[in-house]
C-alpha cells in the first residue's frame, strides 16, 4: 500500500528537516510521484492542494513542468479556491513560450465579465504578469471595459493591465486613451497611481500622446499640490510623507511632460520648488521624493536658481548617515558635474570627504567625481587630497586614482617642478599601476625642462636607492640617470638635500636594476642604455662599464642581446664616434601650449608625434638603427604589447578617442595589392607638427583559405625621401581572417616630392612560394603636399 | 582593416566624461525609449541562499531565470553588511533589503529611483507579509504581493486597503470550500 501522500504543511516540515541536499530530493521525488498520480486520477476536489504541493516544490527549483494543464484545469473551474492556486500557478508555470498558455485566455475572458471582484482581480493580475501579445490582443477590450467599472479595486487593476497591454502592444494604445481624462479626476489613491502609470506609459510611446497629455499638467500639479499640503492620512501616509509612490509616480509624469517644452516647465517650477523645501528628509520616503523632485528639476526646462536648489539638496544627501543616500547624490552629481559645474563645485569639499567611505562602490563614484572637479584653481589641495586617498585606497581603484591624478596634473599642473614631484609621487606610491605612457609623459617632461635636469636626477636617484621594484619608476629613474648622470655627480642643487653620489654607487645601482628578477624585459634594457650613456658622462674609466656591456652580449633575452652586441661594437670599432651617439637627446617636438580643452587635443597629436620621433639630422642608416635604440622611452618597441605591437595601430587607436577630433583629415587608406584573398592595404598618417614625416602603416590580411607564412615586404624610395621600416607585428597571417600582419614605415620628405613607393613582397601561401614586385602610383596627394 | 584593440594592461581611463550621461538640459529631440516595468523582478531568498518567493515581470526561459537567480544571489550574498542597498548590474540596478533572515531583492531599471524601491521593498515586508508567512505560507506571501504590485507596478499605497483585499478573498475562499464540503460528504482523504 503506496504511503499517504502528505499535506502543504507536512511536506513543508519534512522538506526543511531534511539534512543532506540527497535527503530532500529523495521526499520531493516521492512526493512528486503521488501528485502525478493524482493528476491523472485524483479527486478534483483536491487538486488545488496537490498543485500547491507542487508549486512549493517549484519554488525550491525542482522541475513541474507536469503541472501545467492542472493550472488550466483549475482557472476553468468554478470554485475560488481552484481559481486562486490554478492562477498562481499559471503565473509561476507558465509562460509566453509555450504554447499551452493560449488556452487560458479563454477563461480569463470568462472570469472577467463575472463580475466576482476577487476573480476579475486573479484575471487581470494574471494577464498583467504573464500574458502574451497574443493573449492582449485577445482580451483588450474586455480589460478596456473594467476601467470606468464603478469598484476601485477592479479599475485600478484593470488600469495597470492596461499598462501591460500597450507594453506588449503598442497599436492597443488607442483603445485606453480616451479614458485616461476621467480616471485622473479619481480620488481613489490606487485608481490615480495607475492612471498616472498608464499616461506616463502612453507619453513615453508617442509623440502624439505626448503632446496630447501636456494640457494636463496643471491638474497633475494641482494633484500633488493638494498631498503635499493636505498632511497626513494614515492609510498612505509613510514617515509623514504623504503616499510617497504617488507622489513619485506624478513628479516623474511631470519630468516627461516638461522636458524640452518650455511652457509647461514653467507651469510646475512652483511647485517643484515647494516640494523640494517642505518634503520631510528624516527618513527613506521623504528622501526619495525629494530624489525624485530633483531628477524632474534637472531635467526640464527650470529657473536657474531651482537648479542650484536642486544641486543643493544633492550636497545635502552627500551628508546624510544613510549610506544609501549619499549613494545617490554621488550618482547624480556625477551626471550634472559637466552641466552644471560650478554648483556642484561648491560641494567639492564634502565629495572629497566621500574619498574615505568603507563602501568601495561609493568611494569609486566618489573618486570619479573628486577627479571631474579639479580646476586650476584647486588643484593643489585636490591633488594633495587625492594622493593621500592613493596610499590607501583598495587595489582596484588604485588604477584609476592614479591615472586621474595624473591626467589632473598634466592638465592644470602651476609649475613644471610641482608637476615632477607629483608625478614622481605616483610613481613611488602606485607605480605599478600608471599607464604605459605615463613614462614616456614624464622623460618628455623632463627632458623639456632644463632647469629641472639637476633636480629631477637627485630625486629620482634616490627614490630609485630605496625601491628598485616599481617599474615605471625604475625606467624614469635609469633614463634619467643615464641622460644626467653628470648632473648627479656634481654634488650642488638648492632644491634638494645635498647629495653626495659617488660614480662607483650609480654603477652599482644600475647593475643591480639590471640583474634584479623584479626588472621587466624593458627596464632592463633601460639600465644597459643608462650604463652606456654613463661611459661618457662619468669621469671615471669605463672598465666596469665595458665588463657589464659585453657580459650582456650573451644574454639570453634578445633584446638586451642585440643592445649589448651593439653597445660592445660601439667601444671597440667606433669608439671615436661613441660620444657623438650619446649626446644628450634631443627634445622631441610636442604640439602647441596647454591650455584646458586645446591641451588635451594638442596631448592627442603630440602623442602621435612622440610615438614616431624625428631624427633631427640625417645620418648613415647603421646609426640610424642605433640611434632608435637609443631613443629610449619614445620607442614603442620597448613596451609589450602583445596584441598591438605596430605602433601604427596604437596610433590608431588614439585616433579613435572620442574626445580627440582628427586633428589632420584622415588621408584615406589604399588597397594596394590584392592575390587569392590576400590583401595588402596601406593607411597613412601625416602628424601635426612635422609636416616632413609621413608613417604608413601597412596591413595585410588574408581571407583565403590557406595561412599566409614567412612574410616579409620590402620597401624603396626615391633618393630623396629616407625610408625607416620598423620591425613587423610577425610573419604570419592565418586563414580565414587571421590575425593581420602591420608593418610600420616611417618616411621623411623635407622637399615634399610626389611619394614614389616600391614593394617587394614574399611569403608562402597555400604551400607555394610567392614574390611580387610592384609599384604603388595612386598615393593620395595629402600623403606629400 | 587595422587592428585596433587596445594592449590588454593599457590603462584607458580619462577625466571622467559624464557629459554623454547627463541630464540632458537641452535635451534631444524625440521620444525618449519606451519605459520597462517599474520592477523587472522581486526575489527572496534566505543567508543559505535558498530561494523562496520569486516574482518575474519579464518573459525569460526557466534557464534564463535560474541563471540570474544564482548570479544575483551569489553576488548579494558576497557584500558586507555595512554596505549600500545597490549594486549595479549588467545594465540594470539591483536593490536588496534584509530583513531578519531573509533578503529582499529586486531589479529596476538604471536610470529609476533606488530610494522609492526600497520603499517598496519595505512596504513589502512590514506591510504585510512576515518571514516565517514566506516559508509556510508560500501562496499568501504571493497573494499579499499581487495586491500591492501589479505587473511590475505598484498598485495600491494603502496598507489597508491591501489587507482587506486579502480578507475578502480569504472570506470567498471559504464560503466556496464551506458550500462543497456541505454536498460533498464522502470520506475524507488527508492530502
Amino acid at each position: 500500500m503506496v504511503a499517504p501522500s502528505l499535506k502543504l504543511q507536512d511536506l513543508i516540515e519534512e522538506i526543511r528537516g531534511a539534512k543532506t541536499q540527497a535527503q530532500e530530493r529523495e521526499v520531493i521525488q516521492k512526493e512528486c510521484a503521488h501528485i502525478r498520480a493524482s493528476f491523472r486520477d485524483g479527486d478534483p476536489l483536491h487538486r488545488h492542494r496537490q498543485l500547491a504541493k507542487l508549486l512549493y516544490v517549484h519554488m525550491l527549483g525542482y522541475p513541474a513542468h507536469f503541472g501545467q494543464m492542472e493550472c488550466l484545469k483549475l482557472i476553468a473551474s468554478p470554485r475560488f479556491t481552484d481559481k486562486r492556486v490554478g492562477y498562481l500557478g499559471a503565473m509561476l508555470l507558465l509562460d509566453e513560450r509555450q504554447d499551452a498558455h493560449l488556452l487560458i485566455t479563454n477563461s480569463i475572458k470568462n472570469d472577467l465579465s463575472q463580475g466576482i471582484q476577487p476573480v476579475q482581480g486573479l484575471a487581470l493580475c494574471t494577464l498583467s504578469t504573464m500574458g502574451s501579445a497574443e493573449m492582449c490582443q485577445d482580451l483588450a477590450t474586455e480589460v478596456e471595459k473594467l476601467l470606468l467599472q464603478p469598484s476601485p479595486y477592479v479599475r485600478k487593476k484593470a488600469i495597470l493591465t492596461a499598462v501591460h497591454i500597450i507594453r506588449k502592444v503598442p497599436e492597443l494604445s488607442n483603445i485606453f486613451l480616451p479614458s485616461c481624462a476621467q480616471l485622473l479626476h479619481e480620488r481613489h489613491h490606487g485608481v490615480l497611481l495607475g492612471t498616472i502609470t498608464l499616461i506616463t506609459e502612453l507619453c513615453e510611446r508617442s509623440p502624439a500622446a505626448l503632446r496630447h497629455f501636456r494640457k494636463v499638467v496643471p491638474q497633475l500639479v494641482k494633484i500633488l499640490r493638494t498631498l503635499v499640503t493636505t498632511g497626513y492620512s494614515t492609510e498612505h501616509s509613510i514617515s509623514g510623507v504623504s503616499d510617497p509612490f504617488l507622489q513619485v509616480q506624478i513628479l516623474r509624469l511631470l519630468r516627461i511632460l516638461g522636458r524640452n517644452h518650455e511652457e509647461s516647465s514653467e507651469a510646475m517650477n512652483d511647485l517643484l520648488a515647494q516640494v523640494a523645501t517642505n518634503t520631510d528628509t528624516s527618513r527613506n520616503a521623504g528622501n526619495a521624493v525629494l530624489f525624485e523632485t530633483v531628477l524632474t528639476i534637472m531635467d526640464i526646462h527650470s529657473a536657474a536658481g531651482l537648479r542650484v536648489l536642486a544641486v543643493n539638496i544633492l550636497g545635502r544627501f552627500l551628508l546624510n548617515s544613510d549610506k544609501n543616500i549619499r549613494y545617490v547624490a554621488l550618482m547624480s552629481l556625477l551626471r550634472l558635474v559637466q552641466s552644471d559645474h560650478s554648483a556642484v563645485q561648491r560641494h567639492r569639499p564634502t565629495v572629497v570627504d566621500c574619498l574615505k567611505e568603507t563602501d568601495a562602490s561609493l568611494s569609486r563614484r566618489a573618486l570619479e567625481l573628486s577627479l571631474a572637479l579639479v580646476n586650476s584653481s584647486n588643484v593643489r589641495a585636490m591633488t594633495r587630497e587625492l594622493q593621500a586617498f592613493l596610499e590607501s585606497c583598495p587595489i582596484d581603484l588604485r588604477a584609476d586614482c592614479a591615472s586621474g591624478i595624473l591626467l589632473a596634473a598634466e592638465r592644470f599642473a602651476p609649475t613644471k617642478r610641482w608637476h615632477m614631484d607629483t608625478i614622481l609621487h605616483v610613481l613611488i606610491t602606485a607605480g605599478t599601476y600608471v599607464r604605459d605612457d605615463a613614462v614616456a609623459n614624464l622623460t618628455q617632461l623632463i627632458a623639456g625642462a632644463q632647469e629641472l635636469h639637476a633636480y629631477s636626477v637627485r630625486r629620482l636617484y634616490s627614490a630609485l636607492a630605496e625601491d628598485i621594484s616599481q617599474q615605471p619608476l625604475v625606467q624614469v629613474a635609469a633614463w634619467c640617470i643615464g641622460e644626467y648622470g653628470d648632473l648627479l655627480l656634481e654634488g650642488n642643487c638648492e632644491e634638494t638635500e645635498p647629495l653626495q653620489v659617488e660614480e662607483e654607487e650609480v654603477l652599482a645601482l644600475l647593475e643591480k636594476v639590471l640583474q634584479s628578477h623584479m626588472s621587466l624585459p624593458a627596464t632592463r634594457g633601460y639600465a644597459l642604455t643608462a650604463l652606456m650613456k654613463l661611459s661618457t658622462r662619468l669621469r671615471g674609466n669605463n672598465k666596469r662599464i665595458r665588463q657589464v656591456v659585453s657580459i650582456y652580449g650573451s644574454c639570453l633575452d634578445v633584446e638586451l642581446q642585440q643592445r649589448a652586441v651593439e653597445y660592445n661594437t660601439l667601444f671597440r670599432k667606433y669608439d671615436h664616434m661613441r660620444a657623438a651617439i650619446l649626446e644628450k637627446m634631443p627634445l622631441v617636438e610636442r604640439g602647441g601650449p596647454q591650455v584646458g580643452e586645446e591641451a588635451k587635443e594638442s596631448k592627442e597629436a603630440a602623442k602621435l608625434s612622440e610615438a614616431a620621433p624625428v631624427p633631427t639630422e640625417p645620418q648613415a642608416s647603421k646609426l640610424l638603427d642605433l640611434l632608435d635604440l637609443l631613443d629610449g622611452p619614445s620607442e614603442d618597441a620597448q613596451h609589450p604589447l602583445p596584441l598591438d605591437p605596430s605602433p601604427g595601430g596604437a596610433l590608431v587607436q588614439l585616433l579613435d578617442l572620442p574626445c580627440a577630433p582628427p586633428a589632420p583629415a584622415p588621408i584615406p587608406t589604399l588597397k594596394v595589392f590584392e592575390r587569392e584573398g590576400v590583401q595588402l592595404n596601406l593607411s597613412f598618417i601625416r602628424p601635426p607638427g612635422t609636416p616632413a614625416l609621413l608613417l604608413i602603416t601597412v596591413t595585410v590580411t588574408n581571407s583565403s583559405g590557406g595561412d599566409v607564412t614567412h612574410f616579409i615586404c620590402q620597401a624603396a624610395v626615391p633618393k630623396s625621401f629616407q625610408l625607416q621600416l620598423q620591425a613587423p607585428s610577425g610573419d604570419t597571417v592565418p586563414a580565414w581572417g587571421g590575425l593581420p600582419i602591420t608593418q610600420l614605415f616611417r618616411i621623411l620628405n623635407p622637399n615634399k616630392a610626389p611619394l614614389r613607393l616600391k614593394l617587394r613582397l614574399t611569403y608562402n601561401h597555400f604551400g607555394q612560394p610567392v614574390q611580387e614586385i610592384f609599384e604603388v602610383n595612386n598615393v593620395p596627394v595629402e600623403t606629400w603636399q | 582593416m587595422l587592428d585596433c584593440r587596445s594592449p590588454p594592461h593599457s590603462n584607458t581611463a580619462s577625466l571622467p566624461q559624464r557629459g554623454d550621461q547627463g541630464f540632458p538640459s537641452a535635451a534631444a529631440a524625440g521620444p525618449a525609449p519606451p519605459l520597462r516595468a517599474t520592477m523587472q523582478f522581486l526575489l527572496l531568498f534566505s543567508r543559505q541562499g535558498k530561494l523562496g518567493l520569486q516574482k518575474w515581470y519579464v518573459p525569460l526561459t526557466d534557464k534564463e531565470k535560474k541563471k540570474i537567480t544564482r548570479e544575483l544571489v551569489q553576488t548579494v550574498l558576497a557584500g558586507k553588511p555595512k554596505m549600500c542597498s545597490f549594486r549595479e548590474w549588467h545594465d540594470l540596478k539591483i536593490v536588496y533589503k534584509r530583513y531578519a533572515g531573509l533578503y529582499f531583492c529586486c531589479a529596476i531599471e538604471d536610470q529609476d529611483n533606488e530610494l522609492i524601491a526600497l520603499e517598496i521593498i519595505h512596504r513589502y515586508y512590514f506591510g504585510s507579509v512576515c518571514e516565517l508567512d514566506i516559508i509556510f505560507n508560500f501562496e499568501k506571501a504571493y497573494f499579499i504581493l499581487d495586491e500591492f504590485l501589479l505587473g511590475g507596478e505598484v498598485q495600491e499605497t494603502s496598507k489597508k486597503s491591501v489587507l482587506k483585499a486579502i480578507e475578502q478573498a480569504d472570506l470567498l475562499q471559504e464560503k466556496t470550500e464551506n458550500m462543497y464540503h456541505s454536498r460533498v460528504h464522502w470520506g475524507v482523504r488527508a492530502y
